[in-house]
């Protein structure tokens, strides 16, 4: 069944979606066979480009519109969901 | 063509001549070629393939370092082939040759510019640091798009070449580590920059500060390096390159009598036994340690653990670094020196604060106190190693006693970890801290009484202490390691340390200098740490002087007015001593 999910996510992590974060997140992506975009306000970008993510430049505290399209759209979803929320344990190691 | 000469900062001894080879100017041409519309699918294929190809050279190249180095410094390639397989790239150069009807090498010319500008605009270090990454990929991929192409990377440089660059990062001495290189020729930077270490980790001269030696010099030009006295001569005469074999042939014969000295003690005539130790980068570097014979390290600089990856070094991985390193310089010891970033040191795992003085910024053991959970991990794996060799410890960058008592209250509680969890460590593991800051120096008698041993930081303390910003070519002529003011805060805290008992060495560029150390030695230095390659020069001087006459002419020297006036004398009194 394909369907199609939007979330608002908060970045919670102190450094932003950045550098390994990012690099996780695309390779979160992969696992899932959805198309996903991130938008912060009026800019979107692939959820599968890295460097489409850094540039969104996602600090601590922004909101991010997550669209996951696909066959498994609500489970891709529920793992960004936590993806999102142990961003902060994910960097610190 | 006659010969033309530039002076710049000479950064590293010895002589070199050969081919030069200029890395990245920054820029390259790509020309606009316009194609038809029947050839787009074929443009497209070949641009395919040409992404293939490099993402083949990274998978081999990261097997190759990570074989070489460590999985460590191999790491940041898994980045390089995340962006050769993204999408917004990828579709954003097929969509482009289908409606431009332009070459590919152009379109994705025109598609990477835009990412590197933005990148470089981000107010964010560690996304303007990308901008480089984003750069060398490109050109990995336009050499197989491009016939003609006089793009170069590192991985293809061929053996025996001379290496100009605008400036040198620290990722470049990663790969180039394991070349043979003849010598370094750059743009930018100063007596301590990252050029003059690795230039002399690898033993050959450098000259830095040359302001446009990439403009001057040209690929494939004739060149003679003069390390000693900063000189660069393109196109040499006949006469000069004559001139210059023969000094490069005195050099040599020079270096092989030192290595009769490598196994004899740095011992004064009267008797004065000093230690000289090496600095280390890399754990790669351990057998030119051995080779100079030196007396274990006095500066382990771990910065380069965290360097050109995405994460941060494990714990695990750590110790295992720290004890290899403990156990290859057996029975010597090493000397562990706490992460130092910030300054000019960046890494990509960890945001640092965009400082608006960097040096003056969250820097060393500031960064570390304010990220405990970065601190704690290194100082685990420390204590976990200290029970694999002789271990020693220290702070960079103390300057006062609440930081240090903050550091050690750290340190404490990770003590206490470990024996609840009955891991074993050394408990007498000695932690000492660097000198490098001036108010350092002026609390040394209270530092002294809560550490046992200092480590004089040069490279630092002399920029903190005349205010000249030591990666700046603009400034580098005020870079006066002989300046009274540098001299008096030296002999203040070698007499602070030993007054109340403990070892003071010295790890910066400035021992190396067999002129300087002569001065250090008769301020009472007791361990000296340098870049390897120098050990024997400076070796040498020791064991021809007095510690008496040293003594006598570093009080004169004390007096004198001037950073000129102090080398002149001393380079005097030492010739009496040492013919050359």
């Amino acid at each position: 069944m394909m369907s199609k999910i939007e979330k608002e996510l908060t970045v919670v992590n102190k450094k932003g979606l950045h550098a390994r974060p990012a690099a996780l997140f695309v390779s979160l992506v992969e696992k899932f066979d959805v198309t996903v975009t991130l938008a912060k306000g009026p800019e979107v970008v692939n959820g599968k480009s890295i460097m489409g993510i850094l540039m969104l430049g996602a600090v601590e505290g922004t909101v991010l519109k997550i669209t996951v399209e696909g066959a498994e759209a609500v489970e891709a979803m529920a793992e960004f969901k936590k993806f999102f929320n142990k961003q902060e344990e994910e960097l610190v190691l | 063509m006659s010969e033309i000469v530039l002076k710049g900062i000479p950064a590293a001894p010895g002589i070199a001549y050969g081919t030069s080879f200029i890395l990245d100017k920054g820029e390259f041409i790509v020309p606009k070629r316009s194609i038809s519309s029947s050839e787009i699918d074929s443009e497209i294929a070949r641009f395919e393939e040409a992404v293939n190809n490099a993402r083949r050279e990274i998978h081999h190249l990261k097997a190759k370092i990570t074989q070489d180095i460590g999985l460590a410094q191999a790491q940041i390639f898994d980045a390089h082939l995340l962006v050769l397989q993204d999408p917004a790239l990828l579709s954003g150069v097929t969509c482009g040759i289908r409606e431009t009807n332009l070459s590919a090498e152009y379109v994705f010319f025109t598609v990477i510019k835009k990412f590197v500008e933005t990148f470089a605009q981000m107010p964010d270090e560690y996304l303007r640091e990308r901008a480089s990454d984003v750069s060398d990929i490109s050109k990995r991929v336009l050499k197989h798009l491009m016939d003609e192409s006089k793009l170069h990377d590192l991985d293809s440089l061929q053996d025996d070449l001379i290496i100009v660059a605008h400036d040198l990062s620290p990722s470049d001495a990663v790969s180039m580590y394991n070349k043979k290189i003849k010598g370094f020729l750059t743009d930018i930077g100063g007596r301590t920059s990252h050029t003059a270490i690795i230039a002399k980790s690898l033993g050959v001269p450098a000259v830095v500060g040359l302001k446009d030696a990439t403009l001057k010099v040209n690929n494939q030009d004739y060149v003679v390096i003069d390390g000693q006295k900063g000189l660069v001569i393109i196109n040499p005469s006949e006469e000069t390159k004559e001139l210059y074999i023969k000094e490069q042939h005195k050099i040599i014969a020079c270096l092989e009598k030192l290595d009769d000295l490598k196994n004899l003690p740095a011992q004064t005539t009267d008797g004065k036994k000093i230690s000289i130790l090496a600095n280390l980068e890399f754990s790669s570097e351990i057998p030119a340690v051995r080779k100079y014979g030196a007396e274990g390290i006095g500066l382990y600089r771990t910065e380069f653990l965290y360097m050109n990856r995405l994460d941060l070094p494990s714990e695990e991985e750590q110790f295992k670094a720290y004890r290899q390193v403990a156990r290859a310089v057996a029975p010597f010891g090493v000397t562990i020196r706490t992460l130092d970033l910030g300054g000019d040191k960046f890494i990509s795992s960890v945001q640092t604060p965009k400082d608006m003085s960097p040096f003056l910024g969250c820097r060393a053991i500031r960064f570390c106190l304010e990220r405990p959970d970065i601190f704690k991990t290194q100082l685990r794996a420390i204590l976990r190693a200290s029970v694999y060799g002789r271990i020693q410890m220290m702070y960079p960058m103390i300057s006062g006693l609440g930081e240090l008592r903050q550091a050690n209250a750290v340190l404490n509680q990770v003590k206490g970890a470990l024996r609840d969890e009955k891991i074993a460590f050394d408990e007498q593991m000695k932690v000492g801290i660097m000198i490098e800051v001036p108010a350092a120096v002026m609390t040394a008698e209270a530092l002294a009484r809560e550490t046992h041993f200092f480590s004089i930081g040069t490279n630092d303390l002399i920029q903190y202490t005349l205010a000249v910003d030591r990666v700046n070519e603009k400034t580098a002529y005020l870079y006066e390691p002989a300046h009274p003011a540098v001299l008096k805060m030296i002999q203040k805290t070698i007499d602070a340390g030993h007054n109340e008992g403990i070892h003071v060495a010295l790890c910066g560029e400035m021992a190396s200098d067999p002129l300087l150390a002569f001065l250090l030695l008769g301020m009472g230095i007791d361990e000296f740490s340098m870049s390897a390659a120098s050990i024997l020069t400076v070796k040498r001087m020791i064991r021809s002087v007095k510690l008496q006459d040293a003594q006598r002419m570093a009080y004169e020297a004390m007096q004198l007015a001037t950073g000129q006036e102090v080398e002149e004398f001393v380079d005097a009194q030492l010739h009496k001593f040492l013919p050359l």
